[in-house]
């Protein structure tokens, strides 16, 4: 290379003089030979074993490349400024930007009625003619009230069953009571639907009121209605034919579809990813069952262990980044939302993948019986007799005194990852999340066991599984860095 | 365009600078710190500009002048510069020609000189720019160095200018003392963007190239107070030999530590100043650093900031960049060499700097009626 002019100083004269130091740091063996590294914002970098030994021991030179990377990424300081230290904190502060927003996602369950009997279902079913489950007006009214109070200034209201829409005269109710209590702020809704039973007059109202809808597709025919059954066995054939009025009616993009993945799902990966491509969908969702309700109880038959699970994950993300190679276009969710947490300095708003955890801070449920809970998993459990969850009553309680004067605050507690033991030294604390509700129910402490929780071991998996992929597979990288716009 | 150029005048007296106001008669006097359009004699059509002193005859570099713009006349060294021309889209705010950064690529040189005055002009120009004044740039040197006149003027354009954008080019380094990036968010001025260049991830590298101990660190600081403020920023990167290799490493730290950012725009070597003393040592063949530019380019827009390409001929960008691929909007930006005359897709090209013909690729391969169509 030629010189610069004799008037500029070469490169070396602008090095830090000092040695460098360690800026905070957590590691994890990824494999044989190699550590992922990570800081408090999320930032890391895989490294092999000698390079970790070099870089703690302060041998690392300069000029090497790692160096430059770690240097850049903030695992090392070489000037005697505190600028990192500013830039760190920066992301840091917009990691957490959606705190101050409180909650911001509202779920209102209309009903517990429903016309499905599925084994999974994570509340009780009842019969569809008692009226007794339905949620009154007065309850709805006092909920919305509560809802506004929220300082979020975006609301998203998801409604919730049962079958929701076996109470659309509330649902309609609720989405005209909200927009003229609060002209001008910004409200989204949501149907949680099966689909079953929507009727022109419903999608005439949704259209007018830009509601969207999601429901639920399990995969193809033969294991959507073995997993959903209904009088007739039709489940399937309906959502799907709900599904194709909503598009023509509402537009593509207003109905989104999520999976439960039970014992018979987990044969099948590649037909239930499959289903949703000819469905149309550009995203799946593979989800982990909860061990909530119906889930619980029925574990035996249809539960599964969490290794199953996530070879079940594994092969579904292969088959999907299969599909992007063959130019289909379909994003895997919860991978999204994973890497979203690695590779942006920005929030995510998926309750279990939050520290402190999203039960009550970013979501909160209002019962058809007017009782609050912080999660819908908390209110899954109460109808199994453990009310652990319930924040208070719509009629008792006031906001302040649902926010302040509840278990939130030690839920909340809870739920830093930051300070939890098992996650506080864990490399990939900054990604994940707690589920203070799935460690009560499975062991008994909103804490819980880390090195026996299958919430830990399917989120260290998920994560490891991720990094590899980015690390060792370019062709599958440049597909999952396209997932987290 | 020449935007300075010598005079004959026997015109006298100090410096001024003077808007054109439009044609009167022959040597009828205009008021002072005005000029008026007039042909000289009767039997000559050449246009002068008359002072209320004298006459100036307008050389033929400047004949493109007119009503509306505003030039400053130094009758002691016998020179005329154009400060603002009515009917360009975009003018320049020259603040100053001193710098506290000396890049190895700067294209103007800095001067340690005292040119106080070029700001003080400045502020005299505003009031009498028209109103529907598009965008103006402020430029230098390092705008910054001005202290509260840079204020001033941002004041001054947010009174008399009120539609029109403000987009400023600073290495953000004196925006590391929060009280000043206070005072520039204090004016509350409604269109305004600064772009900042950083050149590396890594504060060895980034101080190399702008030869600046600590400048990385100042800037750094400078622009998380300028997002702090929520001042708009723009992130700007010129590629050369120096600076492309860590252009993925670049894109991440951007991404990460400055996500607020409202883009990011990667540049072409403008081949003046000390560019051109240094070519040797910076130049580098756009097709040889086409992988980390896409890369970073990806790693950008992915994080959701919008990422632009400029100054660099759309054959030499590999396809997946051509989208990302702008052209100037100044003219003595988009020039085009020999090779591209039958080329279908110049409309579309970023072209060259005029300085480009000192050196540019020997690989331009023109975009020919069958090719252009799969490339547009």
């Amino acid at each position: 290379m030629s010189a610069l002019a004799a008037t500029f100083r070469p490169l070396e004269s602008f090095a830090p003089k000092r040695e460098y130091e360690l800026l905070p740091l957590r590691f994890l063996r990824l494999d044989t030979g190699r550590y992922v590294l990570t800081n408090f914002a999320g930032e890391h970098v895989v490294i092999t074993d000698g390079e970790l030994r070099a870089l703690v021991e302060h041998r690392l030179q300069p000029n090497e490349g790692i160096s430059q990377t770690l240097e850049a990424r903030h695992f090392l300081s070489r000037g005697g400024e505190t600028t990192q230290m500013e830039l760190l904190a920066a992301q840091y502060r917009t990691r957490q930007s959606r705190l101050p927003d409180f909650t911001a996602l509202h779920l209102f369950v209309v009903t517990l009625r429903c016309d499905h009997s599925c084994q999974y279902c994570q509340v009780s079913r009842v019969s569809e003619d008692r009226q007794a489950f339905d949620m009154s007006t007065e309850t709805a009214d006092r909920a919305i009230d509560l809802m506004l109070q929220s300082p979020a200034p975006q609301l998203k209201v998801e409604f919730q069953g049962g079958e929701s829409l076996l109470n659309f005269p509330l649902v309609r109710h609720i989405v005209l009571q909200s927009k003229a209590k609060a002209p001008g702020r910004d409200l989204q809704f949501v149907v949680a639907t099966n689909l079953a039973m929507i009727t022109d007059e419903m999608l005439d109202f949704f259209a007018d009121h830009q509601v969207y809808l999601s429901t639920s597709l399990d995969g193809p025919a033969l294991l959507h209605n073995e997993n959903r059954p209904r009088p007739g066995r039709d489940s399937y054939e309906r959502t799907i034919a709900g599904i194709t009025r909503i598009r023509t009616r509402l537009g593509r993009d207003s109905v989104s579809a999520l999976m439960t993945c039970t014992a018979e799902s987990l044969a099948q990966p590649e037909a239930i990813i499959d289903e949703y491509v000819r469905q149309g969908f550009s995203d799946v969702f593979l989800r982990f069952i909860s061990p909530y309700g119906f889930a619980v109880r029925s574990d035996k038959r249809i539960g599964y262990e969490t290794d199953q699970f996530l070879e079940f994950y594994r092969r579904g993300l292969a088959h999907i980044l299969e599909l992007n190679y063959q130019g289909t276009p379909i994003r895997e969710v919860y991978s999204s939302l994973v890497l979203r947490r690695m590779l942006t300095s920005f929030p995510t708003g998926y309750v279990d993948l939050q520290s402190p955890a999203g039960a009550g801070l970013s979501t909160i449920v209002y019962n058809y019986d007017g009782d609050v809970y912080a999660s819908d998993e908390g209110r899954m459990l109460a109808e199994m007799g453990d009310d652990t969850f319930k924040m208070g009553n719509v009629h008792e309680d006031s906001w302040s005194d649902l926010f302040t004067n509840s278990r939130l605050l030690e839920m909340a507690h809870s739920g830093m990852t930051e300070g939890l033991p098992g996650c506080s030294d864990c490399a990939f604390q900054p990604y994940c999340g707690s589920d203070p509700v799935f460690h009560h129910a499975t062991q008994g402490d909103f804490v819980g066991h880390r090195p026996s929780s299958h919430f830990c071991r399917r989120n260290m998996e998920v994560m490891r599984h991720l990094i590899r992929l980015l690390e060792d597979d370019p062709n599958a990288a440049s597909i999952l860095k396209g997932w987290i716009a | 365009m020449n935007l300075s150029a010598k005079i004959e005048t026997s015109l006298g007296g100090e410096p001024f600078v003077a808007l054109i106001e439009g044609s009167v008669g022959p040597f009828h006097a205009p008021e002072r710190n005005r000029l008026v359009f007039a042909t000289e004699g009767e039997h000559s059509s050449a246009r002068v500009l008359v002072a209320h002193q004298g006459v100036i005859p307008i050389p033929p570099d400047l004949s493109y002048l007119g009503v509306g713009d505003i030039v400053r006349v130094n009758p002691v060294s016998k020179e005329i510069r154009v400060l603002y021309r009515r009917a360009s889209r975009y003018n320049v705010l020259f603040f100053t020609e001193r710098c506290n950064s000396r890049c190895l690529m700067c294209s103007q040189p800095p001067r340690d000189i005292d040119d106080g005055y070029l700001v003080e002009d400045i502020l005299t120009s505003i009031p009498w720019m028209a109103k529907d004044t598009p965008e103006l740039g402020i430029s230098g040197g390092e705008p910054t160095l001005l202290h509260d006149r840079l204020i001033d003027v941002l004041s001054a354009t947010k009174d008399y200018l009120p539609n029109t954008a403000l987009h400023m080019l600073s290495n953000g380094r004196l925006f590391c003392y929060l009280r000043y990036a206070e005072k520039l968010a204090a004016v509350k001025h409604p269109d305004f963007m600064v772009g900042i260049p950083v050149y590396a991830a890594t504060e060895e590298r980034h101080d190399f190239v702008v030869q600046s101990q600590g400048a990385f660190e100042q800037t750094c600081r400078g622009i998380l107070n300028l997002g702090r403020l929520g001042i708009r920023v723009e992130i700007r990167m010129v590629i050369h030999r120096e600076t492309y290799r860590h252009l993925p490493e670049f894109a991440r730290f951007v991404a990460r530590n400055f996500p607020f950012v409202d883009q990011v725009v990667f540049m072409g070597l403008e081949l003046m100043g000390f560019a051109k003393s240094n070519l040797e040592a910076l130049w580098i063949d756009p097709t040889d650093y086409q992988n980390e530019l896409e890369e970073a380019v990806l790693e950008i827009t992915r994080s959701g900031i919008p990422a632009s390409i400029y100054n660099h001929a759309l054959c030499l960008l590999k396809p997946t960049l051509h989208s990302f691929a702008r052209r100037s909007i100044s003219d003595w930006k988009n020039i085009y060499m020999p090779e591209c005359a039958p080329c279908e897709l110049k409309e579309k090209c970023g072209g060259f700097f005029a300085s480009s013909t000192v050196r540019y690729s020997p690989k331009l391969t023109p975009f020919l009626p069958e090719t252009a169509q799969t490339n547009s």
